[in-house]
């Protein structure tokens, strides 16, 4: 037995699960709270303790962790046009863990200035016009910057032509000039700043946000657990050299603060006569609401789909949906305690996970011309897509997991929203998707083995 | 270093599929020395728009050819202006208007809706060429 540990850092529980990489599988998981304004190895030692309970004494060959706690990785992006560069700067950021605290687009004004000022990121991304395109805007940005101060890093990734000129203003803080999140005009090129993105996390935000204690501890791979749940799905999707992987697949987290949805797949129109419009889509994708979580977000998910749709789902009235709604946003730390908030928790999982996925999943629409009907695709279609995996708290403690994941499908009252059309719907029982993507950057092969153990077909649903 | 070239967008605006001349525009405009960015069909004014902002282009060059080019054309210029485009190149050309109309009067219609320039149904490339090659002060 070759017993590996994975760490969680996260902003409230300190995650660790135990595997054995010899004969992969999973040992054991346990969790105690963080505790990042103290000694990070304070919360990591008490969820160990807890784990060897379960486990029995283990020892570790080695041991990683990826991290969200202070808030994630938070960062802040601009760029020109916000459907162009802006856009690209953001799916560019969102692809590499990051939380995006809010995207620019044209001139950052005064009231922009002042905002940045009072957010201050772990990171600036910086982009707007294509190579040999726009200038103005970019070096008008540097200079808004360089006005604001701080000592937050920022990443240069704009125009080429502009990106000297914006060093030179930028003097004296620390820049990363890479490559152009958009070239030429409609190409996507964002792997180059996110190399840079996680570069940067390693060096120096580790350090920032109070981890470099656990350093010591553990053999390496700090990553923001969004990259490392990101690396478990593209494993899972498409296998290792020696064993296949499931093939496109969607993934949502419905957590207490925002919903992640993944989904690894080319996502191109079923009928090539469709014309594609907007930026090209990365074939692994990860889009955040911000607005939509089981606790913190909890009046956005009533925002969004309604609080009479949501009572109608739950079978409760409006007005005690709307008391247990205040009751959960006031206490974030609860968990549905009867039969009404259960079905009240249930209800708003399903509209969380129905939103994200609206949100997330392309568009199809059509115009009539003198041609006759013509089709035009927005964003992914994921309509033979096939897998659908579940995660977070809402979705993996309840026995109607496929129930509350169906409203993530296609469904005829927006026939135009391209999602999933029929799927196997897998539950991450354990939660264990960030940790096998801490595991899969040294043994990939473990990593996916242990997943496609762990991940259940959904067996609970009535 | 290499000269700069200048940037052209090009596509067909509204509900228009016409691809092909589209294409050959392409090839054209590319051939004779232009940075171009082909929106190519469907195209709708904001589109238009966008990309000549992020790319800092010095033309937009519209095509219609399904007749409805004078209601697809209507305010382009005047969003132009309002997103900071303020006196760029505007070319229209093929068959811009409903049924046969002298192309006289035609083209006082689109100069009054702001473009610089129209092109009658059959107008050869070089001929848009030669105008881009005038208006933009490119030299051979």
């Amino acid at each position: 037995m070759k017993p590996v540990l994975l760490i969680d850092f996260g902003s409230t529980y300190t995650k660790v699960t135990a595997v054995d990489v010899d004969a992969p599988r999973l040992l054991g998981t346990a969790n105690a709270y963080t505790t990042v304004q103290t000694d990070v190895n304070d919360g990591l030692k008490n969820a160990l303790a807890e784990l060897e309970r379960r486990t029995g004494r283990l020892e570790f060959a080695e041991r990683y962790a990826c991290s969200s706690a202070a808030g994630g990785l938070r960062m802040l992006a601009s760029g020109l046009v916000p459907e162009l560069t802006a856009e690209a700067a953001k799916t560019a950021s969102l692809g590499a863990g990051a939380k995006v605290l809010k995207t620019y687009a044209f001139q950052l004004n005064e009231d922009d200035a002042d905002e940045i000022r009072a957010i201050d990121p772990d990171i600036f991304l910086l982009c707007g016009g294509t190579d040999g395109g726009n200038t103005a805007c970019i070096v008008h940005n540097a200079q808004v910057l360089k006005e604001i101060g701080g000592d937050y890093p920022i990443i240069l990734a704009g125009n080429r032509n502009a990106a000297r000129t914006c060093s030179c203003i930028l003097e004296g803080r620390e820049v990363h000039v890479t490559e152009n999140v958009m070239p030429s005009f409609g190409t996507l090129n964002i792997e180059p700043t996110q190399q840079v993105i996680r570069e940067v996390f390693l060096n120096r935000i580790i350090e920032a946000k109070g981890l470099s204690k656990a350093s010591e501890l553990i053999s390496g791979i700090l990553m923001p657990t969004p990259s490392a749940v990101m690396a478990a799905i593209k494993l899972l999707a498409e296998g290792t050299e020696t064993q296949k992987g499931i093939g496109d697949l969607v993934a949502v987290d419905v957590g207490g603060a925002t919903t992640d949805v993944y989904s690894v797949a080319e996502g191109l129109p079923d009928d090539p006569r469709t014309a594609l419009r907007g930026l090209p889509e990365p074939y692994i994708k990860r889009t955040v609401e911000g607005d939509i979580g089981m606790r913190y977000n909890i009046r956005g998910i009533v925002d969004a789909a309604g609080l009479k749709r949501i009572a109608a789902i739950a079978d409760l009235s409006e007005e005690r949906l709307s008391e247990i709604v205040d009751f959960f946003a006031m206490h974030t730390d609860r968990l549905p305690y009867d039969e009404e908030t259960q079905r009240a928790d249930e209800s708003l999982a399903s509209m969380a996970v129905r939103v994200a996925m609206t949100r997330h999943a392309g568009r199809l629409s059509e115009i009539f011309g003198l041609g006759g009907l013509q089709l035009i695709q927005t964003g992914k279609n994921l309509k033979n897509v096939d897998k659908f995996i579940v995660t977070g708290g809402s979705l993996i403690h309840t026995a109607h997991t496929g129930r509350i994941a169906s409203y993530g499908f296609y469904d005829a009252e927006d026939p135009g929203s391209l999602k999933p059309e029929h799927c196997t719907v897998l539950v991450d029982r354990s939660y264990i998707i960030a940790a096998m993507g801490l595991l899969s950057q040294h043994y990939p092969d473990a990593a996916l083995t242990i997943l496609k153990e762990e991940l259940k077909e959904d067996d609970r649903t009535e | 270093m290499e000269k700069q070239k200048k940037t052209l967008i090009i596509g067909v605006i509204g509900a228009d599929v016409h691809a092909v001349g589209n294409q050959i525009l392409y090839h054209a405009f590319t051939e004779a020395g232009f940075n171009v960015v082909n929106l190519g069909v469907m195209v709708s004014q904001e589109e238009f728009i966008n990309a000549a902002i992020e790319t800092n282009a010095d033309a937009i060059v519209v095509s219609s050819l399904y007749g409805q080019g004078e209601l697809d054309c209507r305010g382009l210029r005047e969003k132009c202006d309002e997103a900071g485009l303020e006196g760029i190149l505007l070319y229209v050309g093929g068959n811009i208007v409903i049924g046969k109309q002298p192309f006289d009067e035609v083209e006082k219609r689109f100069k009054a809706m702001g473009f610089d320039r129209s092109f009658p149904p059959g107008t050869a490339p070089e001929v848009d060429i030669e105008c881009l090659k005038k208006d933009l002060h490119v030299e051979d």
